[in-house]
């Protein structure tokens, strides 16, 4: 899908990351992980549970701390400095704000602020990060509430009084009214009922035609051949296979993923 | 009877313009300590909580000290021992507030309710979801910004039902001030004993008013909780 387009982009990259080595105590979970994603690209990582696939994605935003590596935006370096037990950490706070500014993420379990209703949730970070005046992130948020497909009498309900399906799509909301130039999506469908895992991927799918950089770590492999440009194959924390998804997903290299493949349900998107 | 209820229903509800005393006094009392109490706390209960070791550490200590030792005897050092100290009995400022009984009654109920009260929001604000937390970060709040907007409102929240008990304790514990000579409501239950000996009506009239308070007190709460824990309801 518009995969020439990609091609025909400069050779700007939009988010690059380099050799992300991440421990934990004496477990090495990431080996040396590469990765760069131009303007518009949508990648999908997937990996079976325990790949890493997860905590690289959490160390693109600095939600973890790799023990080495480098993060760009835009061609510009995310300057880290080596802080406590030899993780790296943003080198200030401003760097770190403009980083998660521009990188928002949607989490497998929502994670939306329980005591706050679909709108605060939506409008909080825009009103109180990025100082949008309340008015314009209240129509934005709106705006974005249609776009996941939610009508307007959801604005006032707290997420306890939704569908997981319905909460995701909220966490998605937020995330958008951020206006964030990369998108990252941490399992998304992982927490949900088989049913509404549907509704999700819709969303995301419609998200991925707009030219939105979207790095997404899933476990539907069907949907990832169908949205993204490029997939890659994570195994043991390093990446074993990559390439456009009708290569990767039907003519696997490596044993590993052939395994992987084998093993795996295959949803429809829709 | 008649005769008590006549000399001493002013003095029990509000006393005089100069001479508060009363149920006036015990929720002057009351509302002055946990007022004073929880806003000390507060900043107290996020550094016990996310600190730096050092200072979870030392806060630790001061809420130890008063949650493990009687308020009353915390009330006999700062209302007694206090002044009989000469340093402060000749410091001009320390001297007169010292020598003042509201003054020192006031001192040792807000320090003892804002031990309570941190660790109350202490573990209010540890049991903040992980998750809410992760999704705050990653959006770009952080630090101060990050505590004020996501983790001390959610906190606060949960933490409402139990700090409601705190107050309704505080409220019963404030009976200890008529043994520094505050004119509260069992002070003024004391001095009509003494006048008339009858006990029953005397201490009587003194628990009715404490029940008042009470369930003014558990009602208001009981408002604020449905206000403020609706979206705890799933329909």
């Amino acid at each position: 899908m518009a995969e020439a387009s990609v091609h025909d982009m400069s050779f700007m990259n939009k988010l690059a990351v380099e050799n992300i080595h991440k421990r934990y105590g004496t477990t090495e979970v990431l080996k040396g992980v590469s990765l760069a994603a131009r303007p518009g690209e949508v990648i999908s990582i997937l990996g079976s549970s325990g790949s890493g696939k997860s905590t690289f994605l959490r160390c693109i935003n600095l939600l973890e701390q790799p023990n080495q590596g480098a993060i760009w935006l835009d061609d510009q370096e995310i300057k880290l400095r080596l802080g406590k037990h030899g993780m790296l950490r943003a080198e200030n706070q401003r760097a770190l704000q403009q980083l998660r500014t521009k990188v928002a993420m949607v989490f497998q379990s929502f994670n939306l602020w329980s005591h706050l209703n679909v709108l605060q949730n939506i409008i909080e970070a825009p009103v109180h990060v990025k100082k949008v005046p309340k008015p314009d992130a209240i129509a934005k948020a709106r705006a974005n509430l249609a776009k996941v497909g939610l009508s307007s009498e959801v604005e006032k309900k707290y997420p306890a009084q939704l569908s997981g399906g319905q909460q995701q799509r909220v966490a998605i909301a937020r995330a958008l009214t951020m206006d964030p130039e990369v998108m990252l999506f941490d399992e998304p469908t992982s927490a949900l009922d088989p049913e509404l895992v549907g509704e999700v991927l819709k969303v995301i799918q419609a998200l991925a035609t707009e030219g939105r950089t979207m790095i997404i770590v899933t476990h539907e492999i069907n949907f990832a051949r169908h949205v993204s440009h490029r997939v890659v194959f994570l195994s043991e924390g390093k990446i074993e296979e990559e390439g456009p998804p009708g290569e990767v997903l039907e003519q696997p290299k490596s044993e590993r993923l052939v395994q992987f493949l084998s093993g795996t349900r295959w949803h429809t998107a829709t | 009877m008649i005769d008590l209820i006549k000399q001493y229903w002013q003095p029990f509800l509000w006393g005089s313009p100069n001479h508060i005393s009363g149920l006036a006094m015990t929720l002057w009392l009351t509302i002055a300590s946990c007022v004073m109490g929880f806003g000390f706390a507060l900043p107290l209960s996020v550094a016990r909580a996310a600190g730096p070791s050092w200072l979870r550490r030392s806060i630790w200590v001061f809420t130890f000290l008063f949650r493990g030792t009687p308020l009353y005897v915390q009330l006999l050092i700062v209302y007694s021992a206090i002044y009989g100290l000469d340093f402060v009995r000749n410091t001009p400022g320390l001297g007169s507030f010292f020598k003042d009984a509201l003054n020192c009654t006031i001192l040792a109920f807000t320090v003892n309710t804002c031990a309570y009260t941190t660790e109350l929001l202490a573990g209010a604000v540890k049991a903040t979801p992980r998750g809410e937390v992760e999704a705050a970060r990653s959006l770009g709040l952080a630090g101060i910004n990050l505590y004020l907007r996501i983790v001390l409102p959610s906190a606060l929240r949960r933490a409402l039902p139990a700090y409601s008990n705190e107050v309704i304790l505080m409220l019963h514990a404030t009976t200890l001030a008529s043994t520094a000579t505050v004119p509260d409501i069992l002070k003024v239950a004391r001095d009509a004993n003494a006048d008339y000996y009858l006990p029953f009506p005397a201490f009587g009239i003194a628990a009715i008013l404490y029940a008042c308070l009470s369930v003014t007190f558990i009602s208001l709460f009981r408002k604020a909780e449905q206000k403020w824990l609706k979206h705890l309801s799933t329909t």
